[in-house]
């Protein structure tokens, strides 16, 4: 080491400017979490556009998704249901869908206290 | 604690060794120095290289994102230059730039946890919380830009995912100005700080000659004045219009690997600032087919930690053959041993910390033990043998026909 050494407590002019800083960290849940728009959170799902061709299922890596047709192929009723226990939130279903029914919102408050209730419609 | 023939074998993990995660090492003590360091790996063998092969190619995407938790996007970058490489497909300017400026904010975060992770390893938390705080943004900029803090999720066959609008590009240029002032202090902290120096210097060595035996790679290579950095020896994407300043230091141990990273952060954000001012109007994506032509491909792709290497073979349906991941840790854990003997108990942390260690993205090997030699055997005769072998149980496999696969 050729270098010259200093005494130690380079970082002490840093640490004292930190004690009067404010913190970086934010007080949640009151705090603002500042989620991004496009984050890729809870699906949000829009039933009169879907043409039922079942992309989003055959892509889910997860098998998350499922696409139901309850009325007839005429007058289609569909639902889709999400096990958000087994969703990784890639948003490929968003992406395979050609119509666009399927999109992320910025909502991340996901969580439930049993497992059935992770089991949701969108 | 088992002591053996006069010294002490101290086993430390598999839970908890250094780092979170899991992993385990016999360390033989003579005193206070480390003897003889036996590694073992394979706690966290998940199984995703046969998890990927039973899924498609769009699947499998995500689960090559979450191969590791830190550089998922040079995961995906090397798949993904494997299926556009294998289908013939011309990634856009603008996509190629996106996926080199996320790369690099993923090479920053990276670092700077690593930093923070060494700090804490020598008891020097302060730097740890500085670090940690600065990484914080770094991770808003990648989650505005992919929609998630680790796994952006920008990647995608042909492109990528997410444009980058303005608004974010302005935001992604003053969070560089910010972060550079303190990575500069970070520099200069290296440079002076006794207790840093002190403390790193002279432990963990890997000279050149030790590197080229024990294939080291990424930045614990670079420490060691080999220039390895696959953006520099075989550059690709973007690297290819813009020139990556190589990063080398001499000092061959813990400390070097320091300075290199630091220096390389530096590097990052001059090149997130090059790549956002030239950053190319036009599409972001061209469309990819879902089969994939038969054939096979390896690519190399600088992640974070070093060279990562993925190997895919098709056989032309929508599904891969054969799926290989070398992540950079890999090459890294064989000199583990190495680095470790003769050096004090006090310093294996932070030397098992310096090669920047990821036990998931390793852990898929099979170790034989007492399986008394080796032999080579050809395709024909290993079949054969293995034909015998299941027929001595009882079960006879000879009329299982194989999938057949153009090979040579």
């Amino acid at each position: 080491m050729k270098k010259k050494l200093h005494l130690p407590g380079e970082l002490a002019g840093q640490a004292i400017r930190n004690v009067f800083a404010k913190p970086a960290t934010i007080d949640y849940p009151h705090g603002d979490p500042s989620i991004p728009a496009n984050y890729r959170g809870r699906l949000v799902y829009d039933a009169p556009r879907c043409i039922n061709c079942l992309m989003c299922m055959r892509d889910c890596p997860s098998k998350a998704i499922r696409i139901e047709n309850r009325g007839t192929k005429e007058n289609p009723d569909m639902h889709a249901y999400l096990n958000v226990a087994r969703c990784i939130f890639c948003c490929q279903c968003v992406d395979s869908c050609p119509k666009k029914c399927l999109s992320a919102s910025n909502d991340i408050l996901l969580a439930r206290l049993s497992r059935d209730e992770l089991s949701v419609e969108l | 604690m088992s002591e053996r023939d006069g010294k002490f074998v101290l086993p430390i993990g598999p839970q908890h060794p250094s780092l979170k995660e899991p992993c385990s090492f016999k360390i033989t003590l003579d005193g206070e120095v480390v003897e003889k360091a036996v590694v073992e790996i394979g706690y966290n063998h998940r199984g995703l290289e046969k998890a990927c092969e039973s899924r498609t190619f769009v699947q499998d995407l995500y689960i090559i994102e979450r191969v590791c938790g830190i550089c998922s996007h040079a995961h995906t970058s090397a798949f993904c230059r494997c299926v556009e490489e294998m289908c013939g497909l011309l990634v856009p300017r603008r996509a190629e730039y996106i996926r080199g400026i996320v790369g690099e904010l993923e090479r920053l975060h990276s670092h700077l946890l690593w930093l923070g992770v060494a700090a804490h390893e020598i008891g020097f938390d302060t730097l740890f919380m500085y670090t940690w705080r600065d990484r914080e943004r770094v991770l808003d900029m990648l989650a505005a830009i992919g929609g998630n803090r680790i796994n952006y999720g920008v990647n995608t066959f042909g492109g990528v995912r997410r444009d980058l609008e303005p608004e974010l590009i302005a935001e992604i240029g003053r969070v560089m100005d910010a972060l550079e002032e303190k990575l500069k202090y970070y520099f200069e902290l290296a440079l002076v700080e006794p207790a840093l120096i002190g403390r790193l210097s002279g432990i963990g060595i890997l000279r050149p000659e030790d590197v080229r035996r024990f294939s080291a790679v990424g930045p614990v290579a670079r420490a060691a004045g080999i220039m390895d950095d696959t953006r520099i020896i075989e550059p690709y994407g973007v690297f290819r219009e813009i020139a990556v300043n190589g990063v080398t230091d001499d000092h061959c141990d813990v400390y070097g690997r320091t300075i290199v990273r630091v220096k390389e952060m530096l590097e990052s954000v001059r090149l997130i600032r090059v790549m956002l001012r030239e950053l190319p109007d036009g599409p972001i994506s061209v469309k990819a087919p879902r089969r994939v032509p038969a054939g096979e491909i390896l690519i190399r792709v600088e992640a974070p930690r070093g060279e990562d290497i993925h190997y895919v073979r098709s056989t032309g349906g929508d599904m891969p053959d054969r799926v290989r991941v070398r992540a950079p840790t890999e090459a890294n854990w064989h000199g583990m041993s190495y680095m470790l003997e003769g050096f004090h108990l006090a310093d294996v942390p932070i030397i098992i910390a310096a090669i920047d260690p990821c036990y998931s993205c390793t852990d898929r090997a099979v170790r034989l033990t007492d399986a008394g030699g080796s032999s080579l055997h050809a395709w024909e005769e290993l079949r054969r043998l293995g034909i015998e072998r299941y027929q001595s149980l009882g079960i006879d496999p000879s009329g299982i026909r194989l999938r057949e696969f153009p090979r040579g």
